[in-house]
């Protein structure tokens, strides 16, 4: 059991139907909704063979009514129960934004610590594959930004499973953005780092607690989601050219682990923050924000950002490859950094 | 359906009225400037229920312990009805520690769990959220249920179309309350709703729906017993609209320029109407009518100084509740 535990390799959308379905064993409380959650196992399988294990009465095809399901999961989740809710596309989020911020997010805070709200609201980011400006976004740093809800944003399967089990046993709302080019689809172009190793078992990987995803000296990139993938390739390329980079995969937003930020950015002295969502007024600007006030002198470059540069995304593949962070990008970003 | 208690409805009608008609005299006793929204004890919107008793007196009186209420920005009535308590909600008023939330949501956002009690400051968005309660109570095997209250503006949100069908769809344990008081804040119904009732949408959504008129308690507590039945027997949802009225502004300060049917307000009270009905039937003496008056007074003003007793939160409990 221990040695196919070890070596089994699964995709991202797969381990997090596992942690789901873990959790869906362990507390009858839990159960999911959203649209194509059941039979079809989400567009982009994060509930895949849910439905065929604990039917329909706990994995809920919903109407398009996010206003309406989001809000149902809010009004169960008050009265105890542990939804896992699906809002398809990120993208969506303009038809049902006031159930999950002024609702879900606010409610704790609302009612004087009174009410809980323990709902996961999982949900679709990222571009790459010409879906255009609606369905190709990141927006987490617009969901970071507003108080309440934990963010959370998984860049391997082993984390995608680990941070799943986490974001459901935990007592606040958390959502959990999932990058659609890291969930290892069968019909999207996927880094080899989609599919990883996971253990069978239940475990938790806790929410607001950076990863160093590979360890290096010279420049520290931070980042986050499938940016972490392009980020550790890239690293590994410049190894051989002699830049050793440090990865720091975020995995949450919210909590924000700014103490692993600031280490390794205080040991490398260089920082490039990499985010797939929009250049101002997010992350980028955040990370620059907690070195500033902490202590500048951390720095012996020049801060430097490589984020959507405040466009919506394009459709045509050189304009959207244009503007999204890329292998290339993230790579002149270091050299420049190093020269 | 339980038994029609008269005088129980009566009493709590006064009750309430009588706590709304006190939280205007406070509201503006102290405010300096008067025209300051946010100066006094009580800053902020204030939305008095006054005028809309029958609506809550008439569905409250079939709850039972675990029933759940989403009330909108107007929720005090419901709230008194449901049983929430009227020292923690005045204190949560006057924005104090002793105050149902610490004094964090204020009169648009009381929070009672105990009683299963919320409100939202966002027209028809407490549906939802009802219909998950709704849900909650199904997947627990109770027969529970959740009422779901909103204004006639808020039927032409899309919340409210949203929540009837998927209240429908999983036929949930919930009962849609529409109070039409004619007034979208300034905006009169005809000119906002197609179609005359409210209760003729529940038909495209394939449940029960209901118009009371005459803001009539006792038409209400048939109208609501029928659906609360319905829905505890697993039967699903309903929609009751009850024609009520706004006693007052949309919210103090309010002149009501804009309401050409002002002078007649008075006329239209609904306690004075159902007190008189009452002593018709002889079961209602002006004795008792002075007697309920005076608990509720008393009531209330025991309520408001213990709001005014209890302690102001330290700016820095700000920071307290974000994430449990």
């Amino acid at each position: 059991m221990s040695t196919t535990t070890e070596t089994r390799r699964i995709t991202t959308a797969k381990a997090m139907a596992e942690g789901i379905g873990l959790e869906m064993q362990r507390d009858p409380n839990v159960f999911v909704m959203g649209e194509d959650v059941g039979a079809y196992g989400g567009i982009f399988g994060s509930t895949t063979d849910l439905f065929g294990e604990f039917g329909a009465d706990r994995v809920i095809d919903t109407p398009i009514s996010e206003t309406g399901f989001i809000g149902a999961g809010i009004g169960a989740a008050v009265e105890g129960l542990r939804p896992v809710v699906e809002l398809m596309f990120v993208d969506f989020y303009g038809v049902c934004m006031d159930q999950i911020s002024n609702h879900m997010a606010k409610i704790h805070y609302e009612s004087g610590g009174n009410v809980k709200v323990p709902m996961v609201l999982m949900t679709a980011t990222g571009g790459g594959y010409s879906d255009a400006a609606q369905h190709s976004q990141c927006l987490w740093g617009t969901f970071a930004h507003l108080p309440g809800m934990k963010v959370v944003v998984p860049s391997n399967p082993y984390d995608a499973k680990g941070l799943m089990i986490s974001a459901i046993q935990d007592d606040n709302p958390v959502m959990y953005m999932f990058h659609k080019g890291g969930q290892g689809l069968v019909w999207m172009e996927k880094n080899p780092r989609s599919i990883g190793e996971v253990p069978e078992e239940s475990y938790t990987v806790p929410i607001g607690k950076a990863a160093i995803a590979k360890e290096g000296s010279d420049v520290t990139i931070v980042t986050l989601s499938l940016s972490v993938q392009h980020s550790l390739d890239v690293a590994e390329e410049l190894e051989g050219e002699g830049i050793s980079v440090e990865v720091v995969d975020l995995r949450s937003l919210v909590p924000l682990d700014t103490e692993t930020v600031l280490e390794s950015v205080g040991k490398t002295g260089r920082v490039l923050v990499v985010d797939e969502d929009y250049k101002s007024f997010g992350l980028t600007g955040e990370i620059a924000a907690v070195i500033a006030e902490t202590d500048p002198g951390l720095l012996k470059k020049p801060f430097s950002r490589l984020a959507v540069p405040d466009v919506p995304i394009p459709y045509a593949r050189p304009l959207e490859y244009g503007i999204l962070p890329t292998r290339d990008k993230i790579k002149a970003a270091v050299k420049d950094l190093m020269a | 359906m339980g038994d029609l208690d008269r005088l129980a409805m009566y009493t709590q009608m006064v009750r309430i009225r009588q706590y709304e008609s006190r939280i205007m005299q406070e509201y503006h006793a102290d405010k300096s400037p008067a025209w300051d929204i946010g100066a006094g004890l009580i800053p902020g919107e204030m939305h008095l229920a006054a005028g809309q008793e029958p609506a809550a007196v008439g569905v409250c009186a079939h709850l039972k312990k675990g029933d759940a209420i989403t009330a909108p920005h107007r929720p005090h009535h419901f709230a008194l009805a449901h049983g929430v308590d009227m020292n923690k909600m005045t204190a949560e008023i006057y924005g104090r520690t002793g105050g149902l939330c610490k004094g964090k949501g204020g009169h648009m956002h009381l929070f009672d769990p105990e009683n299963h009690f919320s409100c939202s400051g966002i027209i028809a968005q407490g549906l939802p959220v009802a219909c998950g309660q709704a849900m909650a109570f199904k997947r627990k095997g109770t027969d529970n249920v959740a009422i779901a209250v909103t204004g006639e503006g808020a039927a032409n949100q899309g919340a409210f179309h949203e929540s009837l069908n998927l209240a429908a769809v999983w036929n949930l344990p919930v009962i849609f309350v529409i109070e039409d008081n004619d007034w979208a804040i300034s905006v009169p119904k005809d000119a906002s709703t197609a179609g005359a009732s409210n209760a003729d949408r529940a038909a495209g959504y394939g449940m029960p729906g209901v118009r009371v008129e005459d803001n009539d308690v006792e038409a209400m507590f048939e109208a609501a017993g029928a659906a609360i039945d319905r829905a505890r027997a697993g039967d699903g949802p309903s929609l009751i609209e009850i024609h009520t009225l706004r006693l007052f502004g949309h919210f103090e300060g309010d002149a009501q320029a804009y309401r050409p049917e002002l002078e007649t307000v008075n006329d239209r009270d609904p306690i004075p109407k159902y007190a008189a009905s009452l002593k018709e039937l002889g079961e209602l003496s002006d004795d008792q009518i002075a007697a309920i008056q005076a608990d509720a007074d008393a009531e209330v003003d025991a309520a408001i100084e213990f709001a005014k007793s209890s302690p102001e939160p330290a700016p820095e409990d700000a920071l307290l509740h974000v994430f449990a």
